[in-house]
């Protein structure tokens, strides 16, 4: 019905059509511009870069690659689910109508709404072996040393792994608050007349209605996830010796660190066949839901 | 209250109080060394036996090795994070506009290559930015870093400003151009005024993504003079000794800014990421 609403209007405009085409493509100029000069040129020439197959005899002989390889793995199935089932968690707290948890989640907020350069070098001092406030801590009350948090890679990717979450989980919360508020309550009512248990509740009502929205998230959140160059570069700087290194940081180490360009390009595009399948997925649920 | 209703009150305030220790442990750690005097910056203290403005006092006198350049650098990371939010609401205004509103012919492809390039991680683009810029002759200016942050905030913006525009009843501009507007007084005198609301929503977006950005910009800027605040923060790690109880100040200071115009403008904010961040 739109559609054909849409078509008879626009055969009635037809005169004016050639000088609305005209004004649209000069607005979308801007965006066109920008797109050609700095997406689709240093795509194709990344790509270009990324042609050399010695680059990537080069990362798959280096034992810092492969075990990279296994700290994205590790990063991303970790920090992306612990994230959303803490988001799924807590959208249940955060429903709640009292003028306190209105209040809190002012604060709870913070992390998302403040920049993370601060917040994870704190993280990173407050974790120091000799100096941080948590070792102090640990030995006030146990008299003994405390770990070196960021000095040993399962240490130090658990640090990763939490300071991401604490930075993101606020964003994920709100998104699913969201999808449970569209929830209808009086499907909550009906169940409570039939005598349904909170669990029963969550899984016949709540989890069906977030589903979707579950799903989308999950999916974008290992995109941006796979881009975290922050939470790894800025806390451990993928030391000790390498060890905590993601595909984002190693790339950068590879080609700024040690001047091997196509090194560094062919570790990110190792990652490809894993994300584009991901984005283009994205792209059709996006796009599918909006029409 | 029944002991039922008070027993699930009490666990909702456990939970409550949990999420507020989670949440502040470092800010608040933050904000304890940035009152804590150098002589007790290595002590791990949970609070200062003297606490001290001092640091603050530095920072602002620009009175130590690294923040020789702090207003400069300030004024690096605001003037860079307003032109972003400017460019950016000009062409997502612009293309949102053709998109939506004329329904120009290849409005559709351009909407969907803005949606992929918004999905792809900027970090993957980092390198390939470089060289890019390096081509253009733009390293090291702050234009490199303004025009890589345009290119990355656009797309969400696009996007965005599409969804709202697609909502605008279509009725309004059949009749101004029955009363002889152009596309461009439609654009100017109906279209931005209903808009103004999604705007400020991108504009705080797009401005806060570059304050916040540092990835890029210690990528593209490196004299003292053109970097930024955050890329700053960054340089204080080069040595091992660094003035933590400084650097947390500088924090602190750098952090203020955006915490302020996110929360003057959470409204806008909120009410943009549930309607189109993630569409259900």
């Amino acid at each position: 019905m739109v559609s054909l609403a849409q078509d008879v209007a626009s055969s009635h405009r037809s005169g004016r059509m050639s000088a609305e085409a005209t004004w649209g493509l000069i607005m979308l100029l801007p965006y066109i511009a920008i797109f050609l000069t700095f997406v689709l040129y240093p795509v194709g020439y990344g790509i270009w870069l990324g042609t050399d197959i010695k680059a990537y005899h080069r990362i798959f002989d280096d034992p810092i690659f492969l075990r990279t390889l296994a700290n994205t793995v590790i990063f991303l199935g970790l920090a992306v689910n612990i994230k959303l089932l803490l988001a799924l968690l807590l959208s249940g707290f955060f429903v709640h109508e009292r003028r306190w948890i209105r209040w809190l989640s002012f604060i709870f907020i913070l992390p998302w709404a403040i920049p993370s350069i601060p917040t994870i070098l704190s993280f990173r001092w407050m974790l120091n072996a000799e100096w941080g406030m948590i070792n102090s801590l640990i030995f006030q009350f146990t008299f003994q040393d405390g770990p070196g948090w960021l000095l040993n890679r399962v240490y130090g990717l658990g640090s990763i792994i939490t300071i991401h979450i604490w930075k993101y989980l606020p964003f994920w919360t709100l998104i699913l608050v969201a999808a449970r508020l569209t929830i209808s309550k009086d499907l909550y009512e009906s169940a409570d007349v039939d005598g349904a248990s909170g669990l029963q509740k969550f899984l016949y009502i709540t989890f069906p209605g977030v589903r979707n929205m579950y799903i989308t998230s999950t999916l974008l959140s290992t995109i941006w996830t796979l881009g975290d160059f922050n939470s790894i570069y800025l806390l451990t700087g993928g030391g000790p010796a390498d060890s905590t290194q993601v595909l984002a940081t190693l790339g950068i180490r590879y080609a700024f660190g040690m001047s091997e360009v196509r090194a560094g390009v062919a570790t990110i595009i190792v990652a490809l066949p894993f994300m584009v399948p991901i984005v283009v997925l994205m792209v059709k649920r996006l796009r599918g839901e909006d029409r | 209250m029944s002991p039922r209703k008070a027993f699930d009150e009490a666990r909702l305030m456990l939970v409550g109080v949990l999420i507020l220790i989670w949440t502040l442990i470092p800010i608040y750690h933050l904000f304890v060394m940035s009152i804590t005097p150098q002589a007790e910056a290595f002590a791990g203290a949970v609070w200062p036996k003297s606490p001290t403005l001092d640091n603050y006092t530095t920072v602002l006198t620009q009175g130590h090795y690294f923040l020789g350049h702090f207003w400069q650098q300030l004024f690096n990371s605001a003037m860079v994070a307003v032109a972003v939010a400017v460019l950016t609401l000009t062409v997502g205004a612009c293309a949102s506009f053709a998109i939506s509103r004329l329904r120009v012919r290849i409005g559709e492809t351009v909407s969907n290559l803005a949606l992929l390039t918004y999905l792809i991680p900027a970090a993957f683009l980092a390198i390939p930015m470089y060289a890019t810029m390096g081509q253009y002759g733009l390293l090291g200016s702050r234009w490199s870093l303004i025009l890589t942050m345009v290119t990355f905030a656009s797309p969400y913006a696009i996007w965005m400003l599409r969804q709202y525009a697609d909502k605008l009843p279509y009725e309004l501009d059949e009749a101004a151009r029955i009363d002889g507007a152009s596309p461009i007084q439609i654009f100017w005198l109906i279209y931005l005024p209903l808009m103004m609301p999604s705007m400020v929503a991108i504009g705080t977006y797009a401005l806060l993504l570059a304050w916040n950005e540092y990835l890029y910009a210690f990528l593209l800027l490196s004299a003292d003079t053109e970097i930024t605040l955050s890329v700053a923060l960054g340089h204080f790690l080069s040595t091992d000794d660094a003035p933590w109880n400084l650097l947390m100040a500088t924090g602190i200071i750098y952090a203020l800014p955006p915490a302020a115009i996110y929360y003057a403008f959470r409204r806008y904010m909120v009410a943009g990421l549930t309607a189109g961040a993630v569409k259900s």
